[in-house]
């Protein structure tokens, strides 16, 4: 990095290192004045025009003293720091308002009672119930598609060849991209069939659908990862096949795959579209996820937004709600990746 | 590798045809046969009911459809009470096609450059931890994103919408009516928005994955790091972001409560971006399913089959590609 005194004759003219900074105050500083001389109001108007200078500046100062092919690369950078702030923007201002908005009425009273005897639209109540069906729901879920999953990656990886391995991936591939709207009409075609009426364990049967996948992908993933070696050296000794994946394959990435069923939870227990449709909601706590509505906290939340017409009190509830559902997904989400720098496997690499 | 050489039975001298076929195929212990018949059967089971949910849907499809006096795919209306009722899907087709192609413009390009600040630009002692708060924003609930575009995000396009109106009204598609700012634009960004994340994720692992020597030898040559990006980055991950994009674009197309928290529905296509109206397969499936009889909900299944064959499009032509580069499966990384 030289400076503007140094003259080489080996490399070209530089730029000094606070010359971005400069020409964005300069842009901004013209922007505004600009804005003000032609009576803009709008600040997206500033922004832009200020957005414009800059990026002409920095392209025609660079050019003068750089060259064009360094003009260019300055441009490029500042497109590229320009999204970055863009995408930071909307994010930081959902975790903020969730969280600023969440702790409002989030207290032990919320998260131990019920919605029974409030109507959407006045104060109190609780997400009780809620939390209460969706750890059921998930839970049974789980405990339905993360056998089939592991099982099913340790076909694909340690026995699966030909035809049906690959059909097997191909659809685990595209049962990923599925819709959760359309695992819930799926489940409920079939209720439809025998004329059931909704209860939690419909929607633990869609979620499942949509957990499957997830763990197969991150299940294969982790047993690819485990040495050839390891199995050779056991097949070897003349261990059977089904033992030295058991006790060896498996014991060496568990680590991987708890961490893969667990943002498998995580993704489903934010899932509201296959809920909405299968356990369609209920105010007061019912505990039995085989018979009768149950509630949600995903779907908590968009009935309380959804059916109080605008209540303050409703509104509070569902960013509590939201911010209960966040944390949790983010724990889980923490602690999964904790468990996987914990447990990774030593492959040497 | 072969444990049949000790199960095998006592060698004789001329091994049936039939006692090799069994040697070679490996499992001949009882617990390894169930073993293999457990996995392979949960891979079958997979199977099945994937083609369950194509044969179930179908079937109450087709119960919808032949009650359908209107053309399914083109009428503008969605009367499921009517005698005899008239739905069709020309609206939500419609509403899908423009909000995803409004999430895909906004969101590829900025998470294709977030990727390439991540991978080339941010300082490295940044591109950890932002890379692992981009994982976990990936995780955030789409009902939380629902929420905040709905009561944040909707407040504050109002500015947007009328210097958009003030500046391209002319072109129709950006006229605005002064609505409350719950449409198909909105949608959109609200989609760009939340499929940013994964988007970004998958790309950044394609650029990383670009040979080392590539870039440096570009780099060698006197090439400025745009250069290097465009000569070596870019087209070693054209096909990764490719399929990313097209990840995220199955995201768009299926996103329920975002587009239902934030939408204010109806049932006819509005020329302008900006004004509030249209619907989504998706949306229309969740607004439409409390007041649904049973020939309704027959008619919204009907409407989620043609949602799933085109997810089922996209992601499978998403998989050919990454198929040519069998490293990127990234999927839900």
């Amino acid at each position: 990095m030289s400076t503007a005194a140094t003259v080489s004759t080996l490399k070209g003219a530089r730029l000094p290192k606070w010359s971005p900074y400069a020409i964005a105050a300069g842009s901004v500083a013209l922007g505004v004045g600009i804005s003000f001389a032609a009576d803009l109001h709008s600040s997206i108007q500033w922004a832009l025009i200020a957005g414009l200078l800059f990026v002409l500046g920095t392209y025609g100062i660079a050019a003068r003293v750089e060259g064009r092919r360094q003009a260019k690369d300055r441009v490029a950078t500042s497109l590229v720091w320009v999204a970055f702030l863009l995408a930071v923007v909307p994010l930081v201002s959902l975790v903020w308002s969730t969280v600023a908005r969440g702790v409002k009425v989030l207290d032990f009273y919320f998260l131990t009672h019920s919605m029974g005897l409030v109507s959407d639209d006045e104060p109190g109540g609780g997400i009780y119930h809620a939390i209460l069906g969706s750890l059921e729901q998930v839970a049974l879920a789980t405990l339905i598609a993360a056998p089939i999953g592991v099982l099913t990656a340790i076909y694909l990886v340690e026995y699966g060849r030909g035809r049906l391995a690959k059909a097997v991936t191909f659809f685990v591939d595209v049962m990923t991209g599925i819709p959760s709207i359309v695992a819930g009409l799926f489940i409920l075609s079939i209720m439809l069939m025998f004329d059931m009426e909704p209860f939690g364990f419909a929607g633990s049967l869609a979620l499942a659908i949509l957990m499957m996948p997830v763990v197969v992908r991150s299940t294969e993933e982790m047993l690819k990862l485990v040495p050839n070696e390891l199995r050779e050296a056991s097949l070897a000794l003349g261990i059977p096949k089904w033992r030295t994946i058991l006790k060896v394959v498996i014991p060496t990435s568990i680590g991987g795959i708890t961490t893969g069923i667990m943002l498998a939870v995580a993704r489903i227990a934010g899932e509201t579209a296959p809920v909405l449709l299968l356990v369609w909601g209920n105010s007061l706590i019912n505990a039995n996820p085989f018979e009768g509505a149950q509630q949600s906290l995903p779907l908590y939340i968009y009935q309380q937004y959804a059916n109080s017409a605008g209540a303050g009190a409703a509104y509070d509830r569902a960013w509590a709600a939201s911010l209960t559902l966040i944390a949790f997904v983010m724990i889980l989400n923490l602690v999964a990746r904790g468990i996987a720098r914990w447990k990774a496997p030593k492959t040497g690499r | 590798m072969d444990t049949q050489i000790k199960d095998a039975p006592p060698p004789s001298p001329q091994p049936t045809v039939a006692e090799q076929k069994r040697a070679a195929r490996g499992a001949t212990r009882p617990g390894d046969r169930i073993f293999l018949g457990l996995s392979r059967g949960s891979g079958i089971l997979l199977l099945v009911i994937m083609a369950a949910i194509a044969v179930f849907l179908t079937y109450r499809a087709s119960i919808a459809i032949s009650k359908d006096e209107a053309n399914f795919f083109t009428a503008f209306e969605w009367n499921t009470q009517l005698i005899p009722p008239k739905f069709g899907i020309a609206v939500l087709a419609f509403g899908t096609i423009v909000s995803s192609i409004i999430a895909m413009a906004l969101a590829v390009p900025i998470a294709v450059a977030i990727a390439l600040f991540l991978t080339h630009y941010a300082p490295r002692r940044l591109r950890g931890p932002i890379a692992y708060v981009i994982d976990l924003l990936a995780a955030v609930p789409s009902i939380v994103y629902g929420l905040w575009g709905a009561l944040i995000l909707v407040p504050h396009m109002n500015g947007l919408y009328g210097w958009l109106d003030d500046y391209f009204g002319w072109t129709g598609i950006f006229s605005w009516q002064q609505g409350a700012p719950r449409s198909m634009l909105t949608v959109g960004i609200l989609l760009a928005i939340m499929i940013l994340p994964i988007i970004t994720n998958v790309s950044r692992e394609v650029f990383r994955q670009v040979p080392q020597m590539h870039e440096e030898a570009a780099l060698a040559l006197g090439a400025t790091r745009w250069e290097v990006i465009r000569m070596a980055v870019i087209p070693f991950g054209r096909s990764g972001v490719i399929s990313a994009s097209m990840l995220g674009l199955g995201r768009a197309l299926g996103e329920t409560m975002a587009v239902a928290t934030v939408l204010s529905p109806s049932f006819d296509i509005q020329a302008s971006l900006l004004d509030p109206g249209g619907g989504t397969f998706a949306q229309n499936i969740a607004s439409k399913f409390g007041e649904a009889s049973e020939l309704g909900r027959d008619a919204l299944i009907a409407s989620g089959l043609v949602l799933f064959v085109i997810t089922l499009l996209v992601n499978g032509a998403a998989r050919m590609i990454i198929a040519r580069r069998k490293e990127y499966s990234g999927a839900n990384a």
